[in-house]
């Protein structure tokens, strides 16, 4: 069939079975855009470019399909690179499309052109300018393969405008063929079979999960190893919900700000077990005084992570579920007891250091959170802006939505939250969308409360309103002599801006007032934010300070210890 | 456990790594050293023998686990088709080097000399200058430089090394 340029690259998003875009249109994609109403796809028109790429990440991480954002040439596809840079951190398939200047014009400054795929080489795992109709079908189809195969992320296809404007005969690529591209998926048998004799020679094991279990779709898989060898299991910020975090075997996040048993037990481990997790700096702190006893399994579905910041005595490349399902009958049944129960001694003394904010009659964040994940039992999809509120929707919320949580964890993306939030909602009209943020992120893309609007989408804000760049005065009131500057935010009545955009806004100010207007939010038909005038210099504990061990930390003030 | 990279065990190796020629592959390979802070020496691309597949070769300064990411990062990018580590292998390793001389009648009999001693050509003369043409090692390019520099180099240009393996290519090929 002949088509033009513009209907090829819909035809080639209806196979790849794409139902949603997130974008702006503009010069350069008009003739793409004047051919979309042909096709069953809905186009979401967001209010930024960033916000159409962090939209689109939103979208792929709450379904595991590739999510799809369209921008003009130029400040349209400009605009797009911190969404692209934070998906392609967290290993989101994306796949970004931008109009380009004609091909005649390449290379001399025209109006709105800019070199995007020079820009965002960096920044994607693979990128494309196509300048010929006879080539986007291939380009597209590849693009792809590309996101969400291996170890997915972000891929740009630039389209020049005769591209979209040229006619040709089209044929859909069947095959992909990619002479430098053949991930791996299959850990090899040898290697799987001596980390099976590992994993049952362990006596104090752990099981640490990054994204790559969600990304895997291993939930049900890691939770099965867990249970049968009766390892407890650990997680990234991008590992949580890889297993119902209800789970007696889960103990919660490590890292920067993990809980002092969860630390205590990656320090006191003599094996990690670590699936699609990339040790990153936020959960090892300083590479060389990390689980000093432990040897260290590492699956990964990329080589490059692999023995990349930590020393490896067993690595694997291989997708986790494939690699789980290898290990699931080689691993024996085991009781363990021992070690849980020196794990259960020290998690006895966090909830005593909870006790602090529980008995608190102010209004702190732990309580909001903790509430919300009774409320939601758990099972609502989270996204969480970047800084304190991230923090804490991590520590209290417990995630038993598999995918149940979506936040900017590699590039740390203030403003990411409430687009992908919609990203989410658009992705899974069904289940519960909330949002925690704060009052500085929320900011960075607030605009995008029109677009919930214009969409009808009943997502819920929590707004955790502190006044504050609270992480940020956070280190400067632990690390540099409470020279809070920069930090203190002068910020509008959220609720107000909130019912200006056309959605319900409550102002919460004390304890008692919390349950009512989450049970009220998440009852109601439509979009509500709820503006949470928080303690303002309340901290998130707690803390490995740079350069120490992770089991070194500042932990939460008991009852009777002086706050801090 | 330890960190991954110790520095102790710094060298220079040689990568030969094959890539589909196409518009920007280039540019993304030396953007990826500069972008991970890789160190390279020498860095040289040109046709392989098969249609459409450039051949690169690249000395880099590195240790065991450095390398070992290069070469890992390298395969990542999507045309990239193989990655050689050549180092330890039995391998011949050229560079070539154009140099134009300072040199008058008094002086062109005795260039002429040093340049044969090095089995080098001289490409061009013109009325106060010799342009020399060298191929050989590194060691044996810098050698000629310094013994032409007393004379007055007035241009030089060197493409940087290739190599080829003896016999069939086997290197310790990562994947
Ligand atoms: C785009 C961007 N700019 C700056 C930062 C640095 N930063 C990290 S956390 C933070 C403070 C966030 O403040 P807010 O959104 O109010 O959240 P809070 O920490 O108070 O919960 C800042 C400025 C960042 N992560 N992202
Ligand atoms: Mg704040």
């Amino acid at each position: 069939m002949r088509m033009n340029g513009a209907q090829i690259i819909w035809e080639c998003l209806v196979r790849e079975g794409v139902d949603t875009v997130f974008g702006i249109t503009g010069g350069k994609v008009i003739p793409l855009y004047h051919e979309l109403p042909g096709f069953p796809i809905h186009h979401v028109t967001m209010r930024h470019e960033q916000a159409a790429a962090h939209a689109a990440d939103g979208y792929a991480r709450a379904t595991g399909k590739v999510g799809v954002c369209v921008a003009t040439s130029g400040p349209g596809a400009t605009n797009l690179v911190t969404g692209i840079a934070t998906a392609q951190m967290d290993s989101s398939p994306i796949v970004a499309i931008t109009g380009q200047v004609a091909s005649a014009d390449l290379g001399t400054d025209a109006f709105q052109e800019v070199d995007i795929t020079g820009i965002t080489m960096p920044i994607t795992k693979h990128n494309y300018l196509v300048t010929n109709v006879t080539d986007l079908a291939q380009a597209l189809r590849e693009a792809f393969h590309i996101a969400r195969s291996g170890h997915p992320g972000a891929v740009l296809v630039d389209v020049t405008v005769d591209a979209q404007m040229g006619v040709t005969e089209f044929v859909y690529p069947e095959d992909v063929n990619l002479p430098g591209y053949k991930p791996h998926t299959t850990g090899n048998p040898r290697q799987i079979a001596q980390a099976a004799e590992m994993i049952n020679a362990a006596s104090r094991p752990i099981i640490m999960a990054g994204r790559g279990v969600v990304v895997a779709g291993a939930g049900q898989e890691l939770t099965a190893l867990a249970e049968k060898a009766r390892i407890p299991v650990v997680t990234t910020l991008l590992g949580k919900s890889a297993i119902a975090e209800s789970n007696p075997l889960y103990l919660g996040m490590g890292g920067m700000h993990g809980e002092g048993y969860t630390n205590m037990a990656l320090q006191s481990a003599d094996l990690i077990v670590n699936f699609g997790a990339r040790f990153d700096d936020r959960f090892t702190s300083t590479a060389q005084t990390f689980a000093p006893r432990a040897r260290v399994i590492h699956v990964d579905i990329d080589p490059a992570e692999i023995a990349k910041r930590i020393r490896v005595d067993m690595p694997i490349v291989g997708d986790a579920l494939n690699v789980l399902r290898q290990l699931l009958p080689l691993v024996q049944e085991a009781d363990r007891g021992e070690w849980m129960s020196t794990i259960d001694h020290w998690r006895q003394e966090t909830g005593e250091r909870s006790q602090r904010w529980e008995q608190s009659e102010e209004l702190v964040p732990q309580h909001i959170i903790r509430s919300l994940s009774e409320i939601t039992h758990g099972e609502a999809i989270m996204v969480s802006d970047v800084g304190q509120n991230q923090m804490w929707e991590a520590q209290y919320y417990t995630h038993n939505r598999f995918r149940g949580l979506i936040s900017s964890g590699g590039l740390g993306t203030m403003g990411f939250g409430l687009p992908a939030s919609i990203g989410a909602k658009m992705g899974c009209r069904d289940v519960p969308v909330w949002l925690v943020v704060g009052d500085g992120g929320i900011q960075m893309t607030i605009q995008e409360l029109a677009t919930i609007r214009q969409e009808g989408l009943p997502i819920k804000i929590a707004l955790l309103n502190n006044g504050y760049l609270g992480m940020v005065r956070q280190w400067q009131e632990l690390f540099y002599d409470k020279n809070y500057c920069g930090t203190p935010l002068l910020g509008p009545e959220f609720a107000r801006l909130a019912e200006a955009y056309g959605i319900a806004g409550i102002t919460v100010h004390s304890k008692d007032d919390v349950v009512p207007a989450l049970k009220h939010a998440a009852e109601v038909d439509g979009p509500v934010l709820i503006d949470f005038r928080i303690e303002q210099e309340h901290n998130v504990f707690p803390i490995v300070p740079v350069g120490r061990a992770i089991d070194d930390m500042i932990r939460r003030p008991r009852t009777d210890e002086q706050p801090r | 456990m330890s960190l991954a990279q110790n520095h102790d065990n710094y060298s220079r190796r040689t990568l030969v790594v094959l890539m589909e020629d196409r518009p920007g592959v280039l540019s993304n390979v030396s953007n990826l050293f500069r972008r991970r802070n890789y160190n390279i020496e020498s860095l040289t691309v040109g046709h392989s023998e098969t249609p459409d597949i450039s051949r690169m070769t690249v000395v880099v300064y590195a240790s065991d686990a450095v390398l070992e990411q290069v070469s890992k990062q390298l395969y990542k990018l999507i045309n990239v088709t193989k990655v050689i580590d050549i180092t330890d292998d039995d391998a011949v390793i050229r560079e070539l080097a154009l140099i134009r001389v300072h040199a008058v009648s008094a002086s062109r009999a005795e260039i002429k000399q040093l340049v044969d001693i090095f089995r080098a050509q001289i490409i061009d003369v013109a009325h106060d200058s010799m342009t020399i043409e060298i191929t050989g090692t590194e060691d044996k390019v810098d050698s000629l430089i310094e013994i032409l520099r007393p004379f007055g180099i007035k241009e030089l240009t060197r493409t940087g090394r290739v190599a080829m393996v003896r016999g069939a290519l086997q290197g310790a090929s990562r994947r």
